[in-house]
Formats: C-alpha cells, structure tokens, sequence
C-alpha cells in the first residue's frame, strides 16, 4: 500500500482515482463498491484494511448469518440465560450467585498451516473470550478431528495439535477436562480443531464489550503488536487452500501463554477492584475488531492514537497495525479518575498497557498516525453491517443414492468367533481406543477443582468448595450421521452432548456450538449448514436449551471435496453437589447392568459399518428429543439419590464400547445376556440414541425400577459386574488384558 | 495457635491456590508471598509451588531463583526454614543450589499428566514424617521437564546418606501408575537436603488431598500434616 503521501482522510476524498488492493485483501468487488458507498469516498488504505478483515467470512458471518438468526427466534424461554448471542461468549446462571461463561471456537485452517501453533492460539483466543465476559477460566476441552489415521501427514498434525494445545493450556494453569478425538480420511487436509472454555464469576461481575462514557480511556495491555497474523482471519479462515499460492505460514500467529497467564491474572484483578467500563479482547482482526466493536455496541464515538501502540516491528504501517493478530492483546475501557490504578495493577503483573485513545460524545471512530487522521467511519458500518449472502442452497444430488445404501443390510458377523472378532476389532479402531496417548499430555489437575474428566461422560469441575456447587461440559458431534442427514445428524449431536452431562449427573442447561463445514459457495455444502442449523435450532428449542454463542467454520474443504458436515455442540450442565457426580468405571462386583432405552436395529453411520465394512451410507439413528429429556431426568434423579454407581452413555460403538470401557476403567469384567426380543449382535452393536447403561446396587434394584417404570422408561437388565472378563453368555468372553491391550495400544502404535 | 505457611506467587506460577487450599486442609493457615517483596511475612514454613514461573523461558525455574523473594528463602533455608518445592518449585530449588542436580526434559518428550506410583523412601523430613518408612503412595505427576539428573558422585551420595525422599514404582501395570514417567536417574522423584528440612519433588501432592478431586485419593495430605505437627509441636 501507497505510504507516501500519508493516505489520510483528506488524502483518499482528494484522490478519488487512486487504485487501492481491495481484491488482494479478499474483498469482492460489489463490496468494495459498498464501503465507497458508505463512506461516500474512496476509504483510506487503514480503512480498506479494516472493512477487509472485518467483513470477511470469519469476521462478519455474512454467509452465515441469515441462517444463525433461528437460534435467536427458536430460542426456548430459559430463566437461566444471562447473556446470549452477540458478545463475546454466552453466561448462564448456575445459581448461588455464580454465572458460568462458555464457548467453543474454530482454529482449524491455522492448525493445519502450522499445528503447534495453530492449536495453541486457539486455545489462547477462547481463554480471552472468556476473560473478556469478567471470568476466571476454569477449564477447557478440545474436540478435534484429523484424517486417516494412517496416514503420514497425521502424524505431522495430530502430534503438533496435541502438543500446542498442551504446551498453552497446561501453562495457562487450565484443566483440560473433556472434547473428542476423531478420524475420518475427509478431515484429512482440514482438521479441525475446535477450543472450548468454560470460566466462572459471580452475576455482578459480568463485563461487557462496550465504550461508553465520553472521555473515558481506551488502554490496551498485554503483547506488543507485531507482524504476526496479518490477515489471519481473511485470508486463512475465508478462502479454501490452494497448492498454487505461495506458503501462507506468515498469517499464523505465535502464542506465548506465559504472557496470557499474566494478562488473565492482571485482568481479573482490574476487575476485582471495578476499574473497567467495557472491555474485548484482540482476536481474528486485532485492533480493528476491537476498537470497532467496542465503538458500535457503546453509546459515543472513539478516538485512537495510533502512533501509541506499542510495537514489536517499528517499521509496521498503520494497515498492518490495524490488521496484526498478535497474540495476547486486551483492551479496556477505563474511567480517567481510574487509569492510575488499572496502570499499577498491569505493572505489578509486569503486563505493557498504553493508553491509546478515548471514548467521544460523537459516533465516529477516528484513528491517527503521525498527526493526520487515517480512519474516519461509522464504527457499525465495519462491525455489524457488513455484506450479508443468501447463498443458493440445493439438496445434492447424491443424497438419495447415499441413504439409500442401507447400513442395515450389510454382512452381520455369522458365528460366536466372528462376533467376538468384530467387538476386538472395535474397540481397538482408532475412532473407539483410548485417547490416554493424548489425554495425558494435558493437565487435568490445576486449580484443584476436577471431578471429572476425560474419559468420562462429561467433564466436570466444582465451582464452590462450601456447597459442592458444580459445572460438567460435553462436547460431541458426529460428521458421518451429519452426512446422512444434516438436520438429524445435529440434533444427535446436540441428543449426545445433553445425555452426557445427564450421565454424569449433571441438569443440562444451555449449548455452544461450532458449525464446521466445507465451502458456502458450494450449494450442496450450503444445503448442508442450513438443514443442520434447522435441526439444531428446532432441538434445541424442543430440550429448552438455547443456543448462548458460537463460531462457523467455513471453507473446511480442499478443492472440490468438503469435509463431512460437522456441527459440534457444547451443553452445559449444573449440579447442586459434585459429591453425587456418576462415574463411567464400575464401582463394585456384583452390581446390575441395566440397559435404559429402546434399541433398534439401526447401523447407518454407525462405527460397526465404518470399522468392519468401511461403509458409509443409510440414515442415521432415529432422533427422539422427548426420550432424550426423560433419560436425562431418570439419569440426574438416580445420581441425587444413590440409586446407580455408574453410568454410561450408548453413542458410538454401541453397548459393548460402553461396557468395556466402564470394565477397563473400573478394573472389574461384566457378564451380559441378551435379553428377549434382540438378538447379539444388535445388542452390541447397534447405535440407537436415547440410551445409557447403569449399575445399581443390588439394594437400590426395587427403588430404580419403580422409578423408571413409574416415569414410563424402557429398562432392561442385561448383566451383572463381574470377574476379569466381558462376557456375553453362549457367545464369547474377552479378557480384560486382551482388551486393554486392543483398547490402549492403537493410538500410541500409530503416533508414538 | 497453628503454623503460617507461605506459599509463593511467581509470574506464572499455576499451582499456588491448590496448596494454599491443601494446606488450609491440612489445619494450618496459608500466607501468599509475593516474589519482588522479600518479606515472608514471618511464616513458619514456605511451598513454591508448581507452574510455569516465567514460562519456563530459558529453563525451568532459572529465572525465578532470581526473585527477590528467593534471596530471603535462600538465606532462611540455610538457618533451617522448613521449604517444600513441588514440581517447578523444586526445579527452583535446585536451580537456587538449596538442592543437588538438576531437571532436564522429559525422555519421551511429551507433557505427561497422570497418577504415579511412589515409594517414600525417607520419612524423616520435616515434610515426610506423616508417612510410614517404604510407604506406597499415589499422587498426581504432570511436568514437561521432569528427568531428574546429577552426576555419579552426587548421586551416590545422596543414596548413601538416605537423601533420596521419594522413588517413582517401577515394578507393575502402567494403567496403575507404576513406571519411571521422565527417565529420572534411580528413580529419584524427589529428594531432601542433608538437614532435611528442604524437600522436593516432581509429583503434586496439594493434587491428592481430597477423596473427591483429581485423583481421588488424599496420599498428598501427610505432606502438609507432617510440617503442620513439627511446627505446633515445636
């Protein structure tokens, strides 16, 4: 871009004619016309740079938004919503006092560039949302996806993933309690990688992004600005890869979580002594996101110095300083009579923080450099009004051949041997064994306050040592269903993430989610989103859980194959007392297994047909949101009053992935029967929603029984706690040596 | 009257409110220091804790020794103040020469989180009395740089003067914990100095003092309760 003259207001209305790099910078030409439009001049280069990243994909949702706007008019009455869609992450009443703030976030296209990083910026950009809200960040999880496991390139993405997700949650002093690891050849050049955050304050704490009171000082603290990222957000997330173009390295940022540590401890000091107004953090689109956004939801205008920001490059332009993601930036909107103190706290933590500006009574944002003003909008123009896209969407063409290839009619294990064969070589498919290889590189201790993680249902943290108060997060989503059927597929993702926290013991009360899909110019991957929307928005609406914020994830595809559709959901859940909390692992011999649910013959995108027949096709399980609801009630009852050890949720890998993993994890077998009315192999294998597997103590057998018959659930015995093996009476008895190897080898095998 | 243990805030220290916590559990009452103020705040005992402490740039706990509040540690630890490090504490403590060796990365090369499998190999600190002579516990181990490391003649010293406080269990089922997590030399996860009233250790005992978080065990709680019993009894 031209610096010389300085490309001033002045400058850009005097030079009309000057070409500027609009289409370089990912603007499409009618929206470069639009910006001219509403300016009523060619903008300054600082203000290309700023419409540029802001009205891109990532930033503007402008493909998305027609269709997000169903979670905003379905959304169900909650008494439990504090704040909804539209800040920086949703904050639910969990009670006593206390608000619990959560999200989950796309890092995807980053993590793919440079996995280290990519996934450890992620995390560090979820954490600020969080922070931003007035919280303290409590825990995080990480649904993530890759390609074939055997594939060489996993083992460059998957190991750097892992170890940037731990190198910069675990040094941030967060519990990494729970998220999924799933591989599917389509993920195979666009992982994803999702970063979820749960934090917790008290009601009156809650902070919002907003610049209000004329005068009041905008400082911004934490890291200095360099050149990393530029253009992250317009040019990574928004475009789908190109062999063709040269190496986009650059436009990912580097993390540095020991300076996040120190800005999230000087943060919630400030806010401990009330110093800050308004405040948001400096994600995808840096300062011009935040100045902008902080600007448009306040009641003045502002003004910014440009020339203050502290910076790690001196020869930066006022463009690349617009548009820089630097890692670990905040700003903060602060009364002067309060800035002294706001200083002291940054300079206790040995945080940078610079004034850089102030609130106005007018309703511009005005940026300078060098003494001549380079941005002069109307800050909602480039926040909130940017392009909006009714993208054409169609059914394609191939979903009819793809559910008429009916799962149920494929090969079913024909003797005892087979059948024994197929459940070995289930659990210890990369989709169903342990996850421990990863799991254990994050720390899931900090803080003190972990009941629960994974492998559990959900993860769970206690929130108050006193009253035992507590908070669990499922996260779950499942592309091949999604494939089937986009509407279904999204409501058994959000039917899974419900049924988990219920397991565990835990009342749902509110979702995140973060929508991951292939190309919106692509009319089938369209068709896709808005039918996943649709189911979402209309189940969630049925289970009384709104939708509290989220992310979409576009352009998830490499030329012309898209990933499989893959809304994941986030629910989370209260408990009154973490003491009550149930567990996966079987607690005691003895105990019956009793299966909660009706089970039918249902295979479609099951793990059976994808581990045994590499098979996609059919339709997914059926969903029955009310059955869902009276799962998670008997779940939660039997918690609170004593009536099951353990528990389990039925989702992939059906029965026999449940049971053996509560036997390996509790260290004692089980024998099974199959019980009237199915036979073995449906039994273990199929994949219908609405179910959970319980152990109840020989005492409690009368109480639950009464309960579920009395509240008309479908429950049947199957088995007993039992020796050191899974058996399923007449047919076969495996071990728990044999499946702890089959279940715990694989990973480490295929990525040690 | 119970004893005031001090438990120091470093930039990046992760793991301060967890022993505060523990050591409230315990029965004694938690003292936050500050490391750029010297002060300690006349407490009876003093944990650095685990975490981060400046990132772990340059190497773990090396720039931390350098706090202020360390050259007050340092000198009172020398006349006999009771000193816990856990996991980066104890690589403080070993970069401020209170203890031998040194902390290098992890063999494996990963970030490891899991219960581990110990024997108290010497329970005559003033932070192991709690526990019986050859004890078998459980307590949650998570560090990247965890491979303790000395020369020969260190080593060998401190196994002839019984220095070694705590042995990972090498001898059964990974699933339960056993194994050498790091590639720890002898086994060594932790160690005291001659006076016994320096300790450290890798594993987070302030992680293992409640049945019903993190691991479910309470094995960490003898730490707290040993220091707390010499100190009132004192």
């Amino acid at each position: 871009m031209s610096r010389t003259p300085l490309d001033t207001v002045e400058h850009a209305a005097a030079t009309p004619d000057v070409e500027l790099p609009w289409a370089e910078l990912g603007l499409k030409k009618d929206e470069y016309e639009r910006v001219v439009e509403i300016l009523g001049r060619r903008p300054t280069g600082a203000e290309l740079a700023m419409y540029s990243v802001m009205w891109s994909e990532h930033c503007s949702y402008k493909s998305s938004k027609v269709h997000l706007r169903q979670f905003g008019e379905k959304a169900p009455q909650s008494d439990a919503l504090l704040v909804g869609i539209g800040e920086n992450a949703g904050v639910v009443d969990v009670g006593q006092g206390y608000a619990v703030t959560f999200k989950v976030e796309s890092h995807n296209h980053p993590s793919y560039v440079e996995p280290y990083q990519g996934a450890a910026t992620g995390v560090g950009g979820i954490v600020r949302d969080i922070i931003a809200m007035g919280a303290r960040p409590v825990a995080v999880v990480d649904p993530l996806r890759f390609g074939a496991p055997d594939h060489p390139d996993t083992k460059r993405v998957l190991p750097g993933v892992v170890a940037g997700i731990g190198g910069y949650g675990n040094c941030l002093g967060l519990p990494n309690i729970g998220g999924e690891v799933v591989f599917d050849a389509c993920y195979q050049g666009n992982p994803l990688v999702n970063a979820g955050a749960i934090g917790v304050m008290r009601h009156e704490d809650i902070h919002l992004a907003k610049a209000s009171g004329a005068g009041n000082k905008v400082i911004l603290y934490g890291a200095r600005t360099g050149g990393d990222g530029i253009g992250g957000a317009s040019i990574l997330a928004s475009e789908t890869f190109d062999d063709a173009k040269p190496s986009k390295r650059p436009a990912v940022q580097v993390g540095d979580p020991f300076q996040e540590k120190l800005l999230i401890e000087c943060t919630l000091e400030a806010f401990a002594e009330k110093l800050v107004v308004g405040i948001q953090d400096l994600g995808a689109a840096g300062l011009s996101c935040a100045t902008s956004e902080l600007a448009s939801n306040g009641s003045g205008g502002m003004r910014v110095t440009l020339d203050d920001v502290p910076l790690r490059d001196s020869t930066l332009s006022p463009e690349e300083i617009l548009m820089s993601e630097s890692q670990e930036r905040m700003c903060a909107v602060v009364e002067p009579a309060k800035v002294d103190r706001f200083l002291e706290i940054c300079e206790k933590w040995d945080v940078i923080a610079t004034v850089i500006g102030e609130v106005t009574d007018g309703d511009r944002l005005e940026i300078y450099w060098h003494g001549g003003k380079i941005v002069d909008v109307d800050p909602r123009t480039v926040a909130h009004e940017g392009p909006v896209y009714e993208r054409p969407y169609a059914r394609p063409s191939w979903q009819d051949e793809l559910q008429a290839d009916d799962a149920n009619k494929l090969p079913r294990p024909g003797t005892s041997e087979e059948l024994k064969d197929q459940v070995l070589k289930l659990v210890a498919s990369p989709n169903q064994a342990s996850k421990k290889w990863i799991t254990s590189q994050y720390d899931h201790f900090v803080q003190g306050n972990t009941v629960l993680a994974q492998p559990e249902d959900s993860g769970m943290i206690r929130i108050d040592e006193e009253t035992g108060l507590g908070v669990a997060i499922a996260t779950d989503g499942n592309g091949r269903y999604a494939k089937l059927d986009p509407y279904a597929g999204a409501q058994l993702a959000l039917s899974e993430a419900y049924r988990n926290v219920a397991t565990t013991g835990a009342k749902p009360l509110a979702v995140s989610d973060c929508l991951n899909f292939g190309s919106p110019e692509d009319p089938a991957v369209m068709w896709q989103f808005a039918e996943a929307i649709r189911g979402l928005a209309d189940a969630c609406q049925q289970l009384g859980t709104p939708v509290t914020g989220g992310n979409v994830s576009l352009y998830n595809q490499t030329g012309e194959v898209a990933i499989h559709p893959t809304p994941v959901v986030a629910v989370l859940g209260v408990i009154d007392d973490v003491a009550r909390r149930t567990p996966v692992a079987f607690q005691e011999e003895g105990q019956l297994l009793y299966l909660l649910g009706d089970t039918r013959e249902e295979f479609g995108g099951s793990a059976w047909s994808q581990v045994v027949h590499d098979h996609l096709g059919g339709l997914p399980p059926k969903v029955d949101l009310e059955r869902e609801r009276l799962l998670a009630e008997i779940l939660i009852s039997a918690s609170r009053d004593g009536m099951i050890d353990s528990a389990h949720d039925l989702s992939d890998g059906g029965l026999i992935q449940a049971v053996v993993e509560s036997a390996l994890l509790g260290g004692k077998g089980a024998r099974l029967v199959v019980p009237d009315g199915l036979d073995a192999f449906t039994l273990l294998f199929s994949e219908s929603a609405g179910r959970a597997v319980v152990a109840v103590p020989r005492s409690e057998e009368l109480r639950f029984n009464d309960m579920c018959g009395a509240r008309g659930l479908p429950v049947t015995r199957i088995g007993v706690v039992d020796g050191d093996s899974v058996e399923l009476q007449g047919e076969f008895a495996l071990s728990l040596e044999e499946l702890r190897t089959a279940h715990e080898e694989t990973i480490p095998a295929l990525l040690a | 009257m119970t004893a005031r243990i001090g438990v120091v805030t470093f930039p990046g220290s992760l793991d301060d409110r967890d022993t505060q916590r523990a050591i409230r559990l315990a029965g004694a009452e938690p003292v936050a220091l500050w490391h750029k103020d010297k002060d300690l705040k006349q407490v009876d005992a003093v944990v650095l804790p685990g975490g981060f402490s400046y990132g772990d740039y340059l190497r773990a706990g090396a720039i931390s020794r350098f706090s202020p509040v360390m050259e007050t540690v340092i000198e009172q630890a020398k006349a006999g103040l009771p000193v816990l490090g856990i996991c980066n504490g104890f690589q403080v403590l070993t970069e401020a020469h209170l203890l031998p060796g040194g902390m290098l990365g992890n063999d494996h090369l990963h970030f490891i989180c899991k219960d581990q499998k110990l024997r108290v190999e010497n329970a005559g600190t003033l932070w192991t009395s709690d526990y019986e002579q050859g004890q078998e516990i459980s307590i949650p181990l998570k560090n990247m740089d965890g491979r303790y490391v000395a020369d020969q003649y260190t080593l060998d010293k401190l196994e002839a003067e019984g220095r070694v406080a705590f042995r990972y269990l090498v001898r059964g089922e990974a699933a339960d914990g056993y194994g050498n997590p790091n590639g720890s030399l002898n086994d060594i996860a932790g160690i005291t100095n001659e006076a016994g009233n320096v300790v450290g250790l890798m594993p987070h005992p302030e992680h293992a003092v409640e049945p019903l978080i993190g691991s479910g065990r309470t094995d960490g709680l003898p730490f707290f309760t040993s220091i707390l019993k010499k100190l009132v009894n004192a």
